[in-house]
């Protein structure tokens, strides 16, 4: 079996012992079709085994192993390491979130953010259960699909360079989930979410830097969401303006 | 206790390719002011009479203005190109179920731009 | 600076970077033409005085100038905080002022041809 010979400089910090994180290298020989991930559950398994960090499916479906490989945003589960042989990988917690401990962010500011956009089925008038269920065609489907496949991995948060200057932001991910459900014909709670997303904190934040949409793994496009949304804010506001507010 | 790295305010735009290239491209908008201004300059030049408008057109001849115009030209059609680029992201056509390709949506903005331009350059007495 | 205005602002903004994207390639093109003096004709003051005499052409042009100017206005405010400058609502009345001056302007300068 024929090996990949890598160095990876992983961040270690000890909230209980230390000031400020540090690197420390470790030398792994890898099989030639691992994933970073592999290498790193290879180092706690045989080389440092206080090494902490989040993973669990290993497909890039639970957006658990998100991390800063050399500088980038991605699944660890997903970042093969014959991209970086015979090279020094940096490994370090993702971007714009406090470190916890080693790669474990504090992922606190996002669980808020998602939770104010109401990310759900709103409605005005709730349907009886003999009235049978809310039907949907397939293009009514299609017009949200694609952002409904976020796996709230945060990797668009430590890429937008927007959510780095300006922490209350609400964020890509955040902010797609409003509008993804905004999108969907069975919802009726735009003009609610409005008040979380059309504040400056809100949409107008985004400067449509689109570094989001580079970095999703699951091609989720939040700008293009994001951009979406600005739109559809800017007509329910001028909508409100004449009178004709309510959807 | 969390550690919060800290972040450049003033240079992190530097740090990555595409974060430099973002904020070049929301600088174009500085030549979308300039040009602005020059036309509103202009203006003033057509309303105060034939004297004035043609001292407008000499200044538009000397070094220092035509450099700022080429310099304006090039920044005008990388603001074009990269307005277009984006557009289809901004404004998806859903056709039952599936949606018009972003090709084609930036394609008719193209379509639409040369009309345009010829209809200026035509009302302008180009040719 | 109400974040509901942030709407308003930013409409102006994507109308504006619209048509600039549109029309400002090719009339930046002839103001060029006409700064090297080729060809002679070009950019002549009773065609433009023409063009612009007749309602059609002035509401043209206020569109264009005045959008142009709201457009550029949003965008640097945003291009300067990214830049690290944090007044905010300094940039933002500054910028924002220079343009409702200049669309005032450009409105009176019109009504003159």
């Amino acid at each position: 079996m024929s090996t990949t010979k890598l160095e990876l400089e992983i961040l270690r910090y000890d909230p209980e012992k230390d000031r400020e994180p540090h690197f420390e290298t470790y030398a792994v020989a890898c099989q030639d079709d691992w994933m970073v991930l592999d290498a790193i559950n290879h180092v706690k398994d045989h080389m440092d085994t206080t090494l902490s960090y989040r993973w669990s499916c290993h497909m890039a479906v639970c957006g658990s192993c998100g991390m800063m490989i050399d500088g980038q945003p991605k699944l660890a589960c997903k970042a093969p390491v014959s991209d970086y042989a015979g090279q020094k990988v940096r490994v370090e917690p993702l971007a714009n979130f406090p470190i916890e401990r080693d790669l474990v962010v504090v992922m606190d500011d996002f669980m808020d953010k998602l939770k104010r956009v109401k990310p759900y089925i709103i409605r005005k008038d709730e349907k009886s259960i003999e009235e049978g269920e809310y039907k949907q065609s397939p293009a009514e489907l299609k017009k949200y699909k694609q952002f409904t496949l976020c796996i709230n991995c945060l990797c668009c948060y430590a890429a937008c360079p927007q959510y780095a200057l300006i922490p209350e932001f609400i964020g890509p991910a955040a902010l797609t989930m409003a509008h993804r459900y905004n999108q969907d014909s069975r919802d009726q709670g735009l003009a609610e979410r409005q008040d979380e997303v059309a504040t400056p904190e809100g949409v107008w934040d985004c400067s449509f830097a689109g570094e989001c949409s580079e970095v999703c793994p699951k091609h989720v496009d939040p700008a293009g969401a994001l951009q979406q949304l600005k739109i559809a804010t800017t007509v329910q506001w001028y909508k409100g303006l004449i009178g004709m507010g309510g959807k | 206790m969390a550690y919060v790295r800290p972040v450049s305010k003033t240079s992190w735009y530097l740090a990555r390719r595409s974060y430099t290239v973002h904020m070049l491209q929301e600088l174009t908008s500085i030549f979308v002011g300039i040009f602005a201004l020059i036309l509103l300059w202009g203006l003033s030049a057509v309303a105060a009479g034939p004297e004035a408008y043609q001292q407008f057109l000499e200044s538009l001849t000397g070094p220092g203005m035509v450099l700022l115009l080429w310099v304006t030209t090039v920044v005008m059609f990388y603001h074009a190109v990269a307005w277009f680029s984006v557009t289809p992201k901004a404004m998806p056509i859903q056709r039952g179920e599936e949606f018009v390709p972003g090709s084609v949506i930036a394609g008719a903005h193209y379509v639409v731009w040369i009309v345009l331009s010829v209809l200026v350059l035509l009302l302008a007495g180009v040719f | 600076m109400a974040g509901i205005n942030k709407a308003f602002f930013w409409s102006l903004f994507a109308a504006g970077g619209t048509l600039t994207a549109f029309v400002f390639p090719v009339l930046v093109l002839i103001v060029l033409l006409a700064a090297h003096g080729n060809p002679a004709e070009i950019m002549g003051f009773e065609q433009m005085q023409g063009l612009l005499s007749n309602w059609l052409g002035k509401i043209a042009a206020l569109g264009i100038i005045a959008l142009a100017l709201w457009h550029a206005a949003h965008r640097l405010r945003t291009a300067l905080h990214g830049l690290g400058l944090r007044a905010d609502s300094a940039v933002a009345a500054l910028g924002y002022g220079g343009a409702l001056l200049g669309t005032v302007l450009a409105a009176y300068y019109l009504l003159q041809i």
